[in-house]
């Protein structure tokens, strides 16, 4: 891997924003190779697992999934080795093998996974709190991308890249801060698409719900429609959310429901305490998991108590589950 | 009423100790009669004044806050407190003793006494009654200081709130995002296309020109406002590339009608914001302008990705802010958005109070169409 030069991908959506960086990178990075350029989030997941590059350089508003919910996503589809037995935290520590298909190899055979690539983002104004990325696994440039600045974000990428050999460390750390971005991007509504067209209910301002957004009082009943009639759902009934496509399902431990709030407007106005995030569009009542378990392909799935369906944890909340 | 034990031990113990200094100074006039004698008398009747007295004020309400009766309790108090102990004390010492103080004989001695008592029992009250007031004094100066403080505070917390609010009228009106965005594409042109660079710097120009002073002009002609409206597509478009198609379709006879300025603008911002932008495929947005007896009918339509609920999203307001359907402004994430649509409806309120109407309409994954209808200024000349 050493000797062979770095590779990036470009994930920036305004064409000549894209070849302005590939020729700031030129003088401030001469050996990179841009294996790749696209302009939306999906393009840019799919391409960074075919291509599995050294650095993403992430726009943070694209079309489609933004650069934020494409870096979770490639966090979560990252090809990984992992440990059968141990901490159902991401563990790298290599027992078995795993390709991105999902098939198992078998132990010490094959090449290791590639590590995670470094990741940057690239943002025309900081909506995120730019300490949230200070001394931290992930970098961001500002838009309009300087010189400068740029030269300081490379140095910072080399450095990571040369001192690779704490692979799982860098990876934990991506993590945690991409967790924290996701939290604040949920807490200020800083981002923009998303894939389910769920935040697009502001268009014109307009909400699906018409509740006054910020400070909201904790929900204690879901009125979910069932035909022609509402029914009243206790949120102390509810096992688990899960978005699905526009809607968003309520369980409960004998039935499912369907409401069009969106997961991003629910969330704030659960208990934190009593209902858990574990993937990008599911929540699901603490009390109400019995068992996590980890299957051959290293994905962490819930079993719920009274519910035979299996939830799938996200790689940014595995770190809910630890043996005490 | 609520006793501190532990002042009133501190208080009895100054009490003896003053009591004994007056037996001490009696004892050295009279030296040939025993110690026990002042000292027995002089304890006697300074604790039960001290008791009377300083148990007694409990007893009125009006002590409660400066330790003190107000009014004429503060004066009738030490008085009763001082008789009543005195002749309660001098009881007491006369029984210990085996005689009587009331006797004719000992009236002389019982003058002095009394004298003795009254003095040293209005000397202690006061300078209790000093210390409570100067406790009182820092307690409420404390307060006062807090009460200050808090105020402070809250005036911070307004003028806060007040330049929080003024920094988000300018982030609508000049959204960084765009801003930054645009410039950053201006420094990309600059060295590969530098004609294309000064055109899309005009545009720039002319549409920051127009939003700054949006806010002090009231009226300018149709024209003017496609003008304004074209600058801002074609950022966009430079921005967009092939993702962005618009058309502005201003029919000439229209062209001079008058509409508050920048009308539209916060429309057109949201179609592209909200309906193309987040759209793999991009898409177009047509603005355009129609007559209808005495009202002008303006149309902002995008196929962006419309709103996000199926069948839930449509809104009609009047001018007046009435609300015809059950879809409110604002959320977290649009609330820049629903500031700008609140913009558009105060400014059709102002000027043409009920006879403006805005009615959005969004079908999802077919975009959205908001119109504007308000009666033509050129009908009634």
């Amino acid at each position: 891997m050493t000797c062979m030069p770095p590779t990036a991908l470009i994930a920036e959506d305004e064409p000549l924003l894209a070849a302005a960086l590939k020729t700031e990178l030129r003088a401030a990075w001469p050996e990179l190779q841009i294996v790749a350029t696209v302009g939306d989030g999906a393009s840019a997941v799919r391409e960074a697992l075919a291509l599995q590059p050294d650095v993403l350089f992430f726009d943070i508003r694209m079309p489609g999934i933004n650069g934020l919910d494409a870096a979770v996503a490639l966090a979560d589809a990252w090809p990984m080795n992992v440990k059968l037995n141990g901490s159902l935290g991401v563990n790298l520590n290599a027992t078995f093998n795993r390709t991105f298909n999902g098939t198992l190899e078998p132990p010490l055979a094959g090449p290791t996974a590639p590590p995670f690539p470094a990741l940057v983002f690239i943002t025309a104004y900081d909506q995120y709190a730019v300490q949230a990325f200070d001394a931290q696994a992930i970098d961001y440039v500002l838009k309009p991308v300087q010189a400068a600045r740029l030269q300081k974000t490379v140095s910072k990428v080399q450095i990571a890249l040369a001192s690779r050999l704490s692979v799982a460390t860098y990876f934990e750390a991506t993590l945690a801060q991409l967790r924290a971005l996701a939290s604040v991007a949920l807490s200020t509504g800083a981002n923009t698409a998303s894939p389910t067209g769920a935040n697009t209910a502001s268009h014109f301002g307009v909400n699906s719900t018409g509740s006054p957004g910020p400070a909201p009082v904790p929900l204690r009943v879901i009125q979910a429609s069932v035909g022609s009639s509402i029914r009243m759902v206790p949120v102390d009934d509810v096992l688990c959310f899960e978005a699905a496509d526009k809607y968003v399902r309520v369980l409960t431990a004998d039935h499912e429901y369907l409401i069009r709030t969106p997961l991003k407007e629910l969330l704030p106005q659960l208990d934190p305490q009593s209902f858990w995030q574990v993937h990008r569009g599911t929540v699901v009542r603490a009390s109400s998991i019995e068992a996590v378990t980890r299957d051959e392909a290293g994905k962490l799935w819930l079993g719920l108590r009274g519910c035979a369906q299996k939830l799938l944890v996200s790689r940014l909340y595995a770190h809910l589950f630890k043996a005490m | 009423m609520k006793i501190d034990w532990l002042d009133k031990l501190r208080f009895f113990l100054q009490v003896m100790a003053f009591c004994l200094a007056i037996s001490a100074l009696q004892y050295s006039f009279r030296p040939e009669r025993p110690y026990e004698v002042p000292l027995l008398y002089s304890v006697l009747i300074g604790g039960f004044t001290w008791a009377i007295i300083d148990f007694g004020r409990h007893f009125f309400a009006s002590s409660a806050e400066r330790g003190w009766p107000q009014g004429a309790a503060g004066i009738a108090l030490p008085l009763v407190g001082i008789l009543l102990g005195y002749g309660v004390g001098i009881t007491l010492a006369d029984a210990w003793f085996g005689w009587s103080s009331w006797d004719a004989n000992a009236r002389p001695q019982l003058r002095v006494s009394l004298l003795i008592s009254a003095v040293s029992g209005l000397a202690a009250t006061y300078f209790f009654y000093a210390r409570g007031k100067s406790a009182y004094l820092i307690v409420k100066i404390a307060e006062a200081g807090q009460l200050a403080a808090q105020a402070g505070r809250v005036a911070a917390q307004a003028q806060q709130h007040a330049a929080e609010s003024k920094l988000k009228l300018l982030e609508t009106q000049l959204e960084p995002h765009m801003l930054f965005n645009t410039l950053a594409n201006l420094r990309a042109l600059i060295s590969t296309e530098p004609q294309q660079a000064q055109v899309m710097m005009d545009h720039l120009i002319n549409y920051l020109r127009a939003t700054l002073k949006a806010s002090r002009a009231t009226l300018h002609p149709l024209q003017t406002e496609f003008d304004r409206l074209r600058d801002y597509l074609e950022l966009m478009a430079v921005r967009m590339g092939p993702r962005l198609h618009y058309t502005l379709d201003l029919p000439p006879e229209l062209a001079s009608e008058s509409v508050p300025t920048l009308l539209l603008q916060p429309l057109v911002e949201n179609s592209i914001r909200h309906g193309l932008e987040p759209k793999l495929e991009g898409g177009s947005i047509t603005v355009h302008a129609r007559r209808s007896g005495g009202l002008i009918t303006l149309e902002v339509i995008d196929t962006g990705v419309g709103m996000g609920t199926p069948g839930a999203a449509a809104g009609t307001e009047d001018a007046q802010g009435t609300q015809h359907a059950a879809h409110i402004v604002g959320d977290t994430h649009g609330a820049s958005s629903g500031f700008g649509l609140a913009q558009v409806r105060e400014r059709l309120a102002t000027a043409y109070g009920t006879d403006g109407t805005i009615n959005i309409i969004a079908n999802y994954e077919y975009g959205t169409r908001a119109t504007v209808i308000f009666p033509s200024q050129m009908t009634q000349k």
